[in-house]
């Protein structure tokens, strides 16, 4: 395989003659394979995205969790003092504090505005509490609560947490799925496209058999041809894709999920890889098309 | 031996002597082109035997039908080549994909076309030569692989009768350096003429068997 991808690329350049310079199939080929590299750049892009998105996600949220105490306004700082007390004592709890009312109006202020007066509503005391990696025992804290601070509910963010981070990962797949299908198409393309040039060079074919040509030298002149074309368009390809995710708006708190779209640090190398796949892809489905033609045409 | 639907040729046994020189004759649709076509394994027999230097044809895989190939030159009435290389890559092609394309052998192309008059022409794309340039680029590429075998299918076909003389010539010079000649040709003055320098044994296709051609030829 090596030898054979080695051979490829040093190639025969009298062998290259055989085949008449220009086709359209040819270009076709330059321009298709270049089409699906470009699209396959985005999914790569967006597959990447998705999984930061999954892995902040479960990261960030997996390790914060609140507490709700809804008490009357006198009883309310002593329960605060006792559910404290108990995440001290909990084993995972790195640290917990209760959220000032300013700060939780500030969390307010989005949906009911600036001016929200706080003291007459009767807005719960939260009580945020970060967890260790290895997290904590939910269940026996919720024992706890309801035994020690009826009016405290623990609020582990499970419920909402388990939804986004299955979407990322469905984001992600479908991301897969897609390079997976642009790879499909491709081949699926470069085959037709294969098939159409051997056809119509029936003639360039028939000479060469009638000297002697074997087939697998035929066969090689035309996929030699076919995978440098998927090459050099798959190329051209990347670049223009990784221009397009480069221009994309950087990453911003407040952009959310749309701007964190692009390629960061090492992902940058990824997309080089397109353009080689590209041309394996491009090799064998030129390969099994040349078989399949040189084998019915007699 | 039959080939396609039906039997073409009955009870037919020939066997080609190295260095001899055969003329194939009989009327139109009579199996001349399609009887050298299985002499090359072109054509595969659905009966009977063909065989190619001692090997039963349909014992050959594709590739081994090909490496049989470069020890017969072919040349047909319609020749064809590959139109977007000139006529000396042409005349090299059997050379080239042998991977034989090496300065000793390619120095014997400048004297083989040379040898079919076509020295002048060895720069020029194929549609610019007449019928009998064609013929001969064609002859050249036949032999440029020193082949055991030439089999040619009417080639003074579509030329005129001096360019025919020419070729005939030229057959005639390469089977007295020891090549197998087999022509296939319904004119029969070029018979005729060949007769004047060169023994060579006519054979006759009629009636699905070959006979030897009588004292007429």
């Amino acid at each position: 395989m090596i030898a054979e991808a080695s051979a490829l690329l040093i190639g025969d350049p009298q062998a290259d003659r055989m085949v008449p310079p220009t086709g359209f199939t040819a270009r076709l080929t330059g321009f298709a394979a270049g089409a699906m590299a470009f699209l396959a750049v985005f999914a790569l892009a967006l597959s990447l995205a998705t999984g930061r998105l999954a892995e902040r996600w479960s990261d960030e949220l997996g390790r914060a969790s609140t507490i709700r105490i809804s008490a009357p306004a006198e009883e309310r700082a002593a329960q605060v003092e006792a559910v404290l007390r108990i995440l001290e004592a909990t084993p995972g709890v790195v640290s917990s504090r209760a959220i000032p009312m300013e700060e939780a109006a500030k969390l307010l202020e989005p949906w009911f505005g600036p001016d929200l007066p706080l003291d007459t509503l009767p807005v719960p005391q939260l009580v945020e509490v970060v967890e260790e990696k290895s997290g904590f025992d939910a269940q026996g804290l919720r024992l706890r609560l309801s035994a020690e601070v009826p009016g405290a509910v623990l609020d582990d963010h499970t419920r909402w947490r388990a939804p986004l981070v299955q979407a990322a990962g469905r984001l992600r797949f479908l991301g897969v799925l897609s390079i997976l299908l642009i790879a499909a198409t491709t081949a699926a393309m470069i085959t037709l496209a294969a098939q159409a040039a051997l056809a119509a060079n029936a003639q360039v074919i028939a000479v060469l058999r009638l000297v002697g040509a074997q087939d697998s030298y035929i066969a090689k002149a035309f996929v030699r041809r076919f995978t440098l074309r998927a090459l050099s368009g798959a190329a051209v390809g990347v670049l223009l894709g990784m221009l397009a995710v480069w221009m994309l708006p950087q990453a911003q708190e407040d952009g959310g999920f749309l701007t964190g779209l692009g390629l960061q640090g090492w992902h940058w190398l990824l997309p080089l890889f397109i353009p080689l796949l590209g041309a394996a892809v491009a090799f064998v489905a030129t390969s099994a098309a040349a078989r399949r033609t040189l084998r019915e045409l007699t | 031996m039959s080939y396609g639907g039906g039997e073409l040729f009955g009870d037919i046994s020939l066997k080609v002597q190295p260095g001899s020189f055969h003329f194939l004759t009989g009327p139109s649709g009579s199996g001349k082109t399609t009887f050298l076509k299985l002499g090359y394994g072109a054509l595969l027999p659905t009966s009977g035997q063909v065989r190619l230097f001692g090997q039963e044809v349909r014992s050959l895989d594709r590739d081994g039908v090909a490496l049989a190939r470069r020890r017969i030159g072919v040349v047909h009435q319609d020749v064809k080549f590959l139109d977007h290389l000139s006529v000396a890559d042409n005349v090299a092609l059997p050379l080239t994909v042998s991977g034989r394309d090496t300065a000793d052998q390619l120095a014997n192309l400048d004297e083989l076309l040379a040898w079919v008059g076509l020295r002048d022409r060895a720069d020029a794309l194929p549609a610019e030569l007449s019928g009998g340039e064609r013929q001969r680029a064609a002859l050249a590429r036949a032999v440029i692989m020193q082949p055991e075998v030439v089999l040619a299918d009417e080639p003074t076909g579509n030329i005129d009768w001096e360019m025919s003389q020419r070729l005939l010539t030229l057959l005639v010079e390469l089977n007295r350096m020891g090549t197998t000649i087999l022509v296939a040709t319904h004119d029969l003055n070029l018979i005729r003429a060949a007769k004047s320098h060169v023994q060579a044994r006519v054979l006759r296709i009629s009636n699905r068997r070959l006979q030897l051609a009588g004292a007429d030829l």
